[in-house]
């Protein structure tokens, strides 16, 4: 089970990092989901790997499932899934601005905006 | 007896963002009251911690749950610290974003609550988990904060920031699923006490760990070869959050000074002695990048982004080390490089709106009005941010300098900053004159009509309130010296902290 766990991980991390390897918006949101699973997965084996085993410690019973990264695993997976909503809206966003879904910054994109005073009645 | 003003820079802004969320529709004047009251009052609640922190480290144990099993938040005199300085770097900013740039987006003052719940937060935790939890929680709200204003740039560098900071989380989980792994602790004393019983055959899983988990807070404040993402980012962000962002970077090199000499210092599994050879290097790389950069700027943004580069590789010369005066150095540095961040951003902010469509772009055209003033104003930064005598920067790489003279990396030390030092003077000499001296001669020969837009005085009266508090910590630079000593000696007496948070456990148990 160990195998199969841990190069599911590193199946996971490393089409993760290839994806993220990729300069358009879309791969990249796709990339660092498969980069969170793996790194979920593998919290998840953090508290050791336990067949059966009761999730509490009862004193005469050596042999418990870990509960505490459950718990980190559910936190992780709740942050993870509202970044990548997050970045899912970015990327359409700066896609239906800018007719392109390259990530990177061109010279074109600069326009800039300064200074305290508002202007017009933005108020 | 418990001391619960202590959670309250953390409960306070959560409950505010909560409540401007819900007066969207009460208009922003209301809005800005709340803000700016909470705010203020988060200033003197942090300056009566930091005259608490005096009597030594305080647990504050959410729900009473006894440590390491509850959530603990833990006052000592570094986090005070921190509380003191983000507070009124944070109503700083939000001063001068009630003059004007908090009208342009939605939810500006909620985002900049909930920012200032997560930094908070990130610098009163006494748990690893709680630390990512509050990383997180900064995080999604800089996001918001970065794309205050709209636009495709913002958009863009928006989506970088996220897409770079979601993959430093992630390592982030696995260094501390790492140390979880090897210890079955996440409370930073509890780890402390047993990282040090720690068997042998444990120690390279836990290196690999925490040198995971140091890559992600160098990654946070922008140390080589990290550091490509905050030019990006910050010369994209409006100027009172870069403004407050000034202190982000800041949040990594607290959690690098805070993780390596409370769980660390004992050397244990080599780790120390490994992250002194990879920060310094990486520290002096940094300062050269920086000062580079800051000679080869296009525009205003640019040269204030990378001071901030400059100065993190400064502070972590001599953060990298575990020496009482190193750590008193790098704090006092830490606390000269937040205002005067803050300060340039602001200054570029004014400056180039004043220049009309010219903007920030270093070419001599297009002159300030209120030129003499803004000029001065620009010089004090640039002097501070430089080094050069007789502001806090000057103090600040004066005490750098003297503490890594002794150790073994003092000659390429001394010989690093120094020589940053001058390329970041010629670096603002040319800024300085371009947009100050240059600029009017030539709007005056070119007799066209003037670009510039008139600059109110509220924003100058803010920028030069910060440089006076600047001015300040040079007056008063011994007595704050002393300070930074006392919490440099209570970082390094790791006991005192372990104690306040685990009063149970055995302290003789530590001793090697």
């Amino acid at each position: 089970m160990e195998l199969l766990v841990a190069s599911g991980i590193g199946f996971l991390t490393a089409t993760g990092i290839y994806l993220m390897m990729r300069r358009r918006t879309l791969p990249i949101v796709v990339g660092l989901t498969f980069l969170s699973y793996g790194v979920n997965l593998f919290l998840f084996t953090m508290g050791r790997l336990t067949i059966g085993a009761p999730p509490i410690y009862e004193g005469s019973n050596i042999l418990y499932a870990d509960p505490l990264p459950q718990a980190l695993v559910l936190t992780a997976i709740v942050i993870s899934f509202g970044m990548t909503a997050l970045i899912v809206v970015l990327a359409l966003r700066s896609f239906l601005d800018t007719g392109s879904d390259a990530a990177a910054i061109g010279p074109e994109d600069m326009v800039r905006d300064f200074g305290p005073e508002p202007r017009g009645n933005e108020w | 007896m418990v001391n619960h003003w202590i959670i309250l820079p953390v409960i306070l802004p959560a409950l505010t963002a909560a409540v401007l969320v819900l007066m969207r529709h009460a208009g922003l004047g209301a809005q800005r009251w709340v803000s700016v009251g909470v705010t203020a009052f988060l200033v003197g609640n942090a300056l009566y911690l930091w005259s608490l922190a005096a009597g030594g480290p305080e647990a504050y144990f959410l729900g009473d749950w006894p440590a390491p099993f509850g959530i603990v938040l833990v006052l000592d005199r570094l986090s005070a610290l921190m509380l003191v300085v983000t507070s009124v770097i944070a109503l700083a900013a939000l001063l001068y974003a009630v003059i004007g740039w908090d009208a342009r987006g939605q939810h500006f003052h909620a985002l900049f609550q909930f920012q200032l719940l997560g930094i908070n937060g990130a610098f009163l935790t006494g748990d690893l988990f709680n630390l990512f939890v509050f990383f997180e929680i900064l995080l999604i709200a800089s996001y918001g904060l970065v794309l205050h204003g709209g636009g495709a740039w913002r958009m863009k560098s928006g989506f970088q920031y996220v897409a770079i900071n979601l993959v430093a989380s992630t390592v982030f989980l696995f260094g501390v699923g790492l140390i979880y792994g090897v210890t079955g602790t996440l409370n930073m004393a509890d780890l402390a006490v047993r990282v040090s019983q720690l068997p042998p055959e444990n120690h390279a899983l836990l290196s690999v760990g925490s040198l995971l988990l140091f890559s992600v807070f160098a990654m946070k404040c922008a140390l080589a070869p990290f550091h490509w993402w905050l030019p990006t980012t910050y010369s994209a962000t409006s100027a009172p959050a870069v403004a407050l962002f000034a202190v982000l970077t800041k949040v990594g090199a607290y959690a690098i000074i805070r993780v390596h000499t409370l769980v660390f210092a004992s050397g244990v599994a080599g780790v120390s002695d490994l992250l002194q050879q990879l920060l310094l290097p990486a520290a002096a790389l940094t300062l050269i990048v920086g000062s580079i950069g800051v000679l080869a700027s296009k525009s205003m943004l640019q040269l204030a982004s990378f001071s901030i580069v400059a100065s993190m590789g400064t502070l972590l010369i001599a953060g990298a080390g575990i020496e009482e005066r190193q750590i008193a150095a790098a704090l006092y540095y830490l606390l000269h490089s937040c205002l005067v961040g803050a300060v340039l951003f602001l200054i570029v902010d004014i400056v180039a709106a004043g220049r009309g469509t010219t903007i920030d772009r270093l070419v001599p055209e297009a002159a300030t009005p209120r030129n003499l003033l803004l000029a001065a104003l620009f010089f004090g930064a640039a002097i501070a941010m430089v080094g050069m005598p007789p502001l806090s920067g000057f103090v600040g790489k004066v005490a750098i300098l003297s503490s890594i003279r002794e150790n073994g990396a003092g000659f390429a030390g001394w010989a690093v900053i120094l020589g940053t030092s001058l390329l970041l003077l010629v670096g603002y000499l040319r800024a300085g004159s371009t947009l100050f001296w240059k600029a009017p001669a030539v709007a005056a020969l070119a007799a066209e009509p003037s670009k510039a837009r008139p600059v109110g005085a509220a924003p100058i009266a803010i920028v030069a309130t910060l440089l006076v508090f600047t001015g300040a910590l040079t007056v008063l630079g011994g007595p704050v010296m002393d300070a930074m000593t006392a919490t440099a000696r209570e970082l390094l007496d790791q006991g005192r902290y372990i104690g306040a948070v685990l009063p149970e456990t055995d302290l003789a148990m530590q001793e090697p």
